[in-house]
C-alpha cells in the first residue's frame, strides 16, 4: 500500500443490480485506494466488475444498477451519495472518464473543437476563445498533428487511433486529478494501442493525474501500472505492485492467470489454463468464490469468505496466507 | 453539393411530368369533354367543330406537351362548375389551406417534439403513461371523428371557439390571411388541432423512441461523464441526433397535411383548396381536380427537396467531404 494520502479511496463498495427474482451483487466488498499521480491497474475477466467499479466511482452506473454499501471518497470527502448536479460537477472536472469504442464515443454531429470547448466551458471559468485556446493545446498534447485544421473537424473523419486521443483529450480538459480508463485500448489495432498506452503514462506522469486503467489485457498493465488490483466475481482477489504481481503472484486465480500469458521463448506447446470459468452472478459459490477452480482449496475455502492477507508483498484474498503470509 | 441539387430537381422534374401526365389523362377518362359540354344530342358536325376547337383531334403527344406548358404557367382552363379560370379559384383559395397546413404543423411539429421527449426522460412516470395513451387514441381516432368531437366540445357544449369557417381575414396584395384577426385567429384552433393530431402523436412517439435509443449510445454516456449538465445532454446532444429521422417523417407528414386537409376542411367548412377539391370532385370538374393533383405533387417534391438538403445542415456525414480520414 503506498504510504501518501490517497486521493480516491474506495471502502467496502457493494454495487447490486435487484432484478424480479433476486439481488444480483456484481461488485462485492471492494476497498482499494490511488494515490495522486499513481496509476492502479484494474484486471479480470468480463464480468469480473471492473467496469462497474468504475462506473460506481463516477456516479455513472446504469439503472438498475446501484452502490448498495460502502462508500467512494475523493480526498476524503465522501462522493457517493453526493446530490446528481455536485457529483455532475466533479465529473469532468476533477474525475475524467476514457470509454472503451472510440468510434462511437464521440457525438457525430459536433466537430471536435465544439465538444472540447463545450467540456472546457462546462467546468473551467473561461471566454470562449480563451477555451479555443485551451483546445488547440490540448490536441497538440495528446499529438493530434496540425491542430488548427483538425479542430474544426468532425469525428468520422478521424481514424480510431486518433478519435481515441480525442477521448483523451476530452477527459484530461479540465485537468482532472483521476482519470478513469475503461478499456482505452481494447477496441484499437495492436499498433495503435502501445501508442495511446505511451501517450496516457506520459500525460499522467507530466500532469501528476492518476489513472485507474481497467482493462483485460496484462500487458498493458505490465507497462503502465503501478499497482494492480485483480478482480473475481465481482470480488478483489490480489492487489500489490505491479512487479510482484506478475513475478510471484499469491493468490491462486492471479497464479493461474499469470501463466495462462504466453511468453517469447516459451516452448511449450500448450498454455496453461485454469479450469473451468468464472462463475455468473447467479451462482457465486459460498467461501471463496475461486474455491471450485482452486487447485489448493481446502475445507475452510467453501466455508468462509477469505478477507485480503498480506501475503509477501503483496494482499491476497485466500486462507493460504491467513496466517501472515 | 451543387451536383447533388441540380439531381435532385432533375428527379422533381420528372416526378413532376409524370404527375402531369396523370393529371392530363383525368381530361380523356373522366368523360368525353365534348359530350359533357355539348349533351347527348348535338350533331355529329357540332362534335366535330367542338372537337377541333378544344385541340382535341390533334396527337396524343402534342395535347400532353400543350397541357404541360400551360400547366407550368398555371394555367388550367376554365372550371366547368364556375366558369371561371381554375388560376383564380387556386388562388382564393391557395392561402386559406397553406395557413390551416402551417399552423397544424407547427403544432404537430412543437408539441409532437415537446411530448415526445418528455416521455422519453421521463419514462417511468404516470404523466408520461397519460400521454402515451392519449397518442394512441390520437392514433387510431379518424380524423373527421376527431374534427366533429372538437366541435362537439369547444363550439356546442363550451361555446369557445366557432365551428366553421375562417372568421374574418385581412388581404395582404392577393393573399388573405387569418392571422391578424382575433376572429381568424380562433376559427384556426379546432381545424389546426384535427389537422395535427395525427402528425403530432406519430412525432411523439418517433421522438420518444428515437430518444430512448440515443441515450442509450456510448457517446451520451461519455457526454456524462464530461460533466456536462442535463439540459446540454438531453438537448444538444440527445436531441440533435434524434432529428434526421424526425425531419424526415415530418417532412412527409407535412405533405400529407396539406393533401389530406380535403377531410378536415370538409368538416370545418374551411374555405381552402380541400374543399374546393371535394366540390370538384362531385361535379366532376376535371380541370380543377387536375389543377389540385398538380399543385398537391408540386407541394410534396418542395417538400422532399427540402428535406434533403435539411439533412446536410443537420448530419455533417453525409456532406460530401474530400478530407481523408488521417492515421
Amino acid at each position: 500500500m503506498s504510504t501518501a494520502a490517497p486521493l480516491l479511496e474506495v471502502r467496502n463498495l457493494r454495487v447490486e443490480f435487484p432484478t424480479r427474482r433476486r439481488t444480483l451483487v456484481a461488485v462485492d466488498d471492494v476497498s482499494f485506494g490511488i494515490a495522486p499521480g499513481e496509476v492502479l491497474g484494474v484486471v479480470g475477466e468480463s464480468g469480473a466488475g471492473k467496469s462497474l467499479t468504475g462506473m460506481a466511482i463516477i456516479g455513472l452506473l446504469e439503472p438498475p444498477g446501484r452502490i448498495a454499501a460502502g462508500e467512494v471518497r475523493l480526498e476524503g470527502r465522501r462522493i457517493d451519495n453526493l446530490p446528481r448536479e455536485e457529483l455532475r460537477r466533479i465529473r469532468g472536472r476533477r474525475i475524467g472518464a476514457i470509454f472503451q469504442d472510440p468510434l462511437t464515443s464521440l457525438n457525430p454531429l459536433y466537430t471536435i473543437g465544439e465538444q472540447l470547448v463545450e467540456t472546457v466551458l462546462t467546468h473551467l471559468p473561461v471566454r470562449a476563445a480563451e477555451a479555443r485556446e485551451r483546445a488547440l493545446s490540448l490536441l497538440a498534447e495528446v499529438g493530434i498533428p496540425a491542430p488548427e485544421q483538425r479542430i474544426d473537424h468532425y469525428p468520422h473523419q478521424f481514424s480510431g487511433g486518433m478519435r481515441q486521443r480525442v477521448v483523451i483529450a476530452l477527459a484530461i480538459a479540465a485537468e482532472p486529478q483521476l482519470v478513469v480508463a475503461d478499456e482505452p485500448t481494447t477496441a484499437l489495432d495492436v499498433s495503435i494501442q502501445a501508442q495511446i498506452i505511451t501517450l496516457l503514462k506520459r500525460l499522467a506522469r507530466d500532469r501528476g493525474t492518476a489513472v485507474m486503467l481497467i482493462t483485460h489485457d496484462m500487458g498493458v498493465i505490465a507497462e503502465t501500472a503501478d499497482r494492480v488490483a485483480v478482480m473475481y466475481a465481482g470480488r478483489l482477489a490480489e492487489i500489490g505492485p505491479v512487479r510482484d504481481i506478475i513475478h510471484q503472484p499469491r493468490h491462486p486465480y492471479t497464479v493461474g492467470l499469470m501463466h495462462s500469458i504466453p511468453r517469447v521463448g516459451n516452448q511449450r506447446d500448450r498454455l496453461a489454463q485454469i479450469e473451468g470459468s468464472m462463475p455468473r452472478l447467479t451462482a457465486i459459490p459460498a467461501g471463496c468464490a475461486f474455491n471450485p477452480r482452486c487447485p489448493q482449496r481446502f475445507a475452510r475455502c467453501t466455508e468462509t469468505r477469505p478477507e485480503l492477507f498480506a501475503a509477501g508483498a503483496t494482499r491476497a484474498a485466500c486462507w493460504l496466507f491467513s496466517d501472515g503470509g | 453539393m451543387l451536383a447533388f441539387v441540380i439531381r435532385r430537381l432533375a428527379q422533381a422534374v420528372m416526378v413532376m411530368l409524370a404527375v402531369g401526365l396523370i393529371a392530363f389523362s383525368l381530361f380523356r377518362f373522366v368523360g368525353d369533354p365534348v359530350v359533357f359540354m355539348l349533351g347527348q344530342d348535338a350533331t355529329p358536325e357540332d362534335r366535330t367543330r367542338m372537337t377541333q376547337m378544344l385541340g382535341l383531334d390533334q396527337p396524343f403527344y402534342v395535347q400532353y406537351a400543350n397541357f404541360v406548358v400551360r400547366a407550368a404557367q398555371g394555367e388550367f382552363g376554365l372550371s366547368l362548375r364556375q366558369i371561371r379560370p381554375v388560376k383564380t379559384l387556386i388562388i382564393e383559395r391557395l392561402p386559406a389551406t397553406l395557413e390551416l397546413s402551417f399552423v397544424a404543423g407547427l403544432f404537430a411539429l412543437v408539441v409532437g417534439i415537446a411530448l415526445g421527449v418528455y416521455t422519453a426522460l421521463r419514462r417511468g412516470s404516470w404523466i408520461s403513461h397519460v400521454f402515451l395513451a392519449v397518442s394512441l387514441i390520437g392514433v387510431s381516432l379518424p380524423t373527421f371523428l376527431i374534427g366533429i368531437l372538437l366541435i362537439l366540445v369547444f363550439a356546442v357544449l363550451l361555446g369557445w371557439l366557432p365551428s366553421f369557417g375562417r372568421g374574418d381575414t385581412v388581404a395582404i396584395g392577393w393573399w388573405t390571411s387569418g392571422f391578424f384577426t382575433a376572429s381568424g385567429l380562433k376559427a384556426l384552433i379546432l381545424p389546426a388541432i384535427t389537422l395535427g393530431l395525427f402528425q403530432m402523436t406519430l412525432i411523439q412517439r418517433l421522438v420518444r423512441s428515437e430518444m430512448l435509443e440515443v441515450l442509450r449510445t456510448d457517446y451520451i454516456k461519455f457526454a456524462r461523464a464530461r460533466g456536462l449538465t442535463d439540459s446540454a445532454v438531453h438537448f444538444g446532444h440527445a436531441l440533435k441526433n434524434t432529428l434526421v429521422p424526425v425531419i424526415t417523417i415530418t417532412g412527409l407528414q407535412l405533405g400529407a397535411i396539406i393533401a389530406f386537409a380535403i377531410i378536415t376542411e370538409t368538416v370545418f367548412q374551411w374555405p381552402g383548396m380541400g374543399l374546393l377539391f371535394i366540390q370538384a370532385v362531385n361535379f366532376a370538374d376535371v380541370p380543377v381536380m387536375a389543377a389540385y393533383l398538380c399543385l398537391t405533387a408540386l407541394f410534396f417534391v418542395i417538400i422532399n427537396l427540402v428535406v434533403d438538403l435539411l439533412y446536410y445542415a443537420v448530419d455533417p456525414r453525409l456532406r460530401i467531404d474530400r478530407t481523408i480520414a488521417a492515421h
